[in-house]
């Protein structure tokens, strides 16, 4: 299944490459992708991680970029 | 101007403030009070770049290193420690204001690539126990009956019940002529009402309208990345470390080799951390490419991605479908042949009548053409209407015995009738068993199709191929006119995807082969050529499926308008690779040597960013 998140006040290339990068490593992902322009995050995952994704994602946008809000779309 | 931006712009105006303070304190009192001196331009250091050495120290604390922050406070308090404390303060002001400007500059383009986009509806007005009530677009279910008012944009797709308007599709498909629409006409979101109140029932939700689906694929748009896009990535990954363990090197090894002069040596290595950032390509190559998905949106054409924008610069091939992408895909009298003795006139208004019962679309552009002369069928004229199909019609009008259909309808009839000598449907017509003359019926070429082939061509364009099922003479025919010289007709729908991987293969290695068809039978060829366009996207939505690119309009020559701003993104991502990574080397190099100073590294830095990021917002105007 396909998530999206708005990473709201996104603004720095380097980080959202970070984000991106670490949010593919996570279980069950098999696309990640952060659109530096929309401020999106878009991520393919197996429906059976589904469930811990937000979480997840919230965590290491915390840890990459604390000034950033996570918004499940 | 967002709050974040502008408590940054305060922060960076007070740094500045306290920077020429410090400067002037230097030029009075340096000799005598070198700590105040000191103090002042610690003041502005931190003033200016609190942040981002609460960041740096911040991060390292959560295991990331290497970011820009660390390298920053790195640079700038190590030329503290030397001694260079103007360099140290001022290296930081300026990092901030061209961060700030970055930031200001991606706001922008991301506003103005939001008002391009702007055709999302606010409110729709429906009708309920007769009243208007104004709700939400995403209120109004399928089947409500909704109003929209002159100047007001249509909310939802649906069909019009009542009143007849212009519509202004210009947000949708760049183009500027109003579109009319009637009673009776699907008319689709997005479009502004200009001339009369109508009504419309509903035909879809909210999220199925014709304006959620292109808003969704336009934003979804840059999440499908290019190769230049992934260069960056990769660039970046190995050009941050190496030009950190560069900087290493250059701070320790020369002054042990040469001895002495460790100030001078940490120094440039201070200035190559300045550089370490690889920020001005990060940034500015997706926005390149956003600008230009941006721009081609305004022009009606709807790219799904930036890979697919980036493909679009090495088409080679070119292979369009003839019915509904070179022709209108509707049929109209083309020539009007009557024998001697017989006006044209005559020969039309009985071809009509007799086919006056018939749907058939040869009938309806008999009928057409009639009616376009000003005059109307009047059915007490016409009785005993008998249809033979694939053959003609018999019928009587005004009392004569008529015969209307093709020359095999006529030899049973055992009329005689002159050889036509065209191209198209030839419908022949007989009265009382003798030939009356023929007419000529044709599919008619889109106005800008010759354009369209010829700019393809100028495009530098290998080849265009034109697919069809229809008869040779017939493609011929349409190819000689618009100046198509490869053709494959009377292909069966499987044939069309062998004679596509035949086409496939000749093409070079980086070469593309683009398909245009008008996405309604065409899904597995569209599927199988690198990319696939879609023409007359508005309100198809398998077009909008099945295609990479979407072409809303029924124009071919916005074929070669996409190759062509696709092209000029390439060419602006180029520019900035070469502009950004040639003046970092450049200032690497002076810098090793000793003949730039941090300053110019700033520049080499921030300065190469806001520069990249403005060019690149020139992708946008397309």
């Amino acid at each position: 299944m396909t998530k999206t998140y708005i990473l709201e006040d996104l603004d720095c290339a380097h980080c959202a490459a970070k984000i991106e990068e670490a949010v593919a490593k996570l279980e069950g992902v098999t696309k990640s992708s952060v659109a530096l322009l929309t401020q999106k995050l878009v991520v393919e995952i197996a429906d059976a991680k589904a469930g811990k994704l937000t979480k997840e994602v919230k965590r290491i946008v915390e840890k990459i970029e604390p000034d950033v809000t996570v918004t499940e779309k | 101007m967002t709050k974040k931006l502008k408590k940054r712009l305060y922060r960076i105006l007070g740094g500045m403030a306290l920077f020429a303070a410090a400067m002037a304190l230097r030029q009075f009192f340096g000799e005598a009070h070198p700590n105040v001196v000191l103090a002042a331009f610690l003041a502005s250091f931190l003033v200016s770049g609190g942040d981002v050495v609460k960041k740096a120290v911040m991060n390292i604390v959560k295991g990331q290193v290497f970011d820009e922050n660390f390298l920053m406070t790195i640079a700038t308090t190590g030329a503290f420690l030397v001694g260079e404390y103007p360099e140290g303060a001022a290296v930081m002001l300026f990092y901030q204001v061209g961060e700030w400007f970055q930031a200001y500059a991606v706001n922008q383009s991301r506003r103005s690539i939001r008002e391009l986009m702007d055709i999302r509806p606010d409110y729709a007005n429906v009708v309920r126990g007769g009243e208007i009530v104004t709700v939400e677009p995403e209120a109004v279910v399928p089947g409500e009956v909704i109003v929209v008012k002159p100047g007001e944009r249509i909310p939802l797709d649906g069909v019009i019940e009542k009143g007849a308007t212009a519509l202004d599709t210009m947000a949708l498909t760049g183009e500027s002529m109003p579109r009319e629409a009637d009673v009776g006409d699907t008319v689709i979101s997005g479009c502004v009402n200009q001339s009369a109140v109508i009504e419309l029932r509903v035909t879809k939700e909210f999220g199925e309208s014709t304006v959620s689906r292109i808003l969704e694929l336009v934003e979804n748009a840059g999440s499908r990345k290019s190769e230049s896009e992934n260069f960056i990535s990769r660039f970046a990954r190995c050009y941050t470390p190496i030009v950190v363990a560069l900087a290493a090197v250059l701070a320790v090894l020369p002054p042990l080799v040469l001895g002495g002069g460790w100030n001078i040596w940490i120094y440039r290595a201070l200035s190559f951390l300045v550089v370490s950032c690889p920020c001005a390509l990060v940034i500015s190559i997706p926005l390149s490419f956003f600008g230009g998905l941006g721009g081609a949106s305004r022009s009606g054409i709807l790219i799904k991605g930036s890979n697919y924008l980036e493909a679009l610069a090495k088409t080679e091939i070119v292979v369009m479908d003839k019915t509904g992408t070179l022709t209108k895909g509707n049929f109209v009298v083309k020539e009007i042949v009557p024998a001697d003795g017989v006006t044209a006139e005559t020969l039309l208004e009985l071809a009509a009548c007799a086919e006056s019962g018939s749907n058939h679309p040869i009938s309806r552009s008999l009928r057409q053409a009639y009616e376009a002369s000003g005059r109307a069928i009047d059915t007490g004229r016409i009785a005993q209407v008998e249809e033979t199909a694939g053959f003609g019609v018999r019928a009587v009008i005004d009392g004569k015995k008529i015969l209307a259909g093709n020359r095999r309808h006529m030899e049973q009839n055992g009329i005689v009738c002159m050889e036509a000598a065209a191209v198209g449907t030839v419908v022949y017509l007989a009265c009382d068993e003798r030939c009356l003359g023929y007419l000529v019926i044709g599919d008619e070429v889109k106005p800008d199709a010759a354009n369209a082939v010829s700019e393809l061509f100028a495009s530098r364009v290998r080849d265009v191929v034109m697919l069809t099922g229809d008869r040779r003479e017939t493609a011929e025919a349409v190819a000689a006119e618009i100046g198509i010289r490869h053709v494959c007709a009377e292909l069966l729908p499987g044939d069309k995807v062998a004679r596509m991987e035949a086409l496939m293969a000749e093409k070079s290695d980086g070469g593309k082969l683009v398909f245009v068809g008008d996405g309604m039978n065409d899904a597995p060829v569209l599927a199988r050529s690198d990319i696939g366009i879609a023409m007359g996207g508005l309100g198809s939505d398998a077009a909008i499926e099945a295609a990479d690119v979407v072409i809303m309009t029924d124009e071919p020559s916005k074929i070669a308008g996409a190759i062509a701003i696709s092209r000029r993104t390439l060419a602006i991502v180029r520019q900035n690779i070469v502009f950004a990574i040639g003046v970092k080397v450049l200032i690497l190099l002076l810098a090793a040597c000793g003949m730039a100073s941090m300053w110019a590294a700033v520049f080499g830095d921030v300065g190469v960013a806001v520069i990249a990021i403005l060019n690149a917002m020139r992708a946008l105007k397309a």
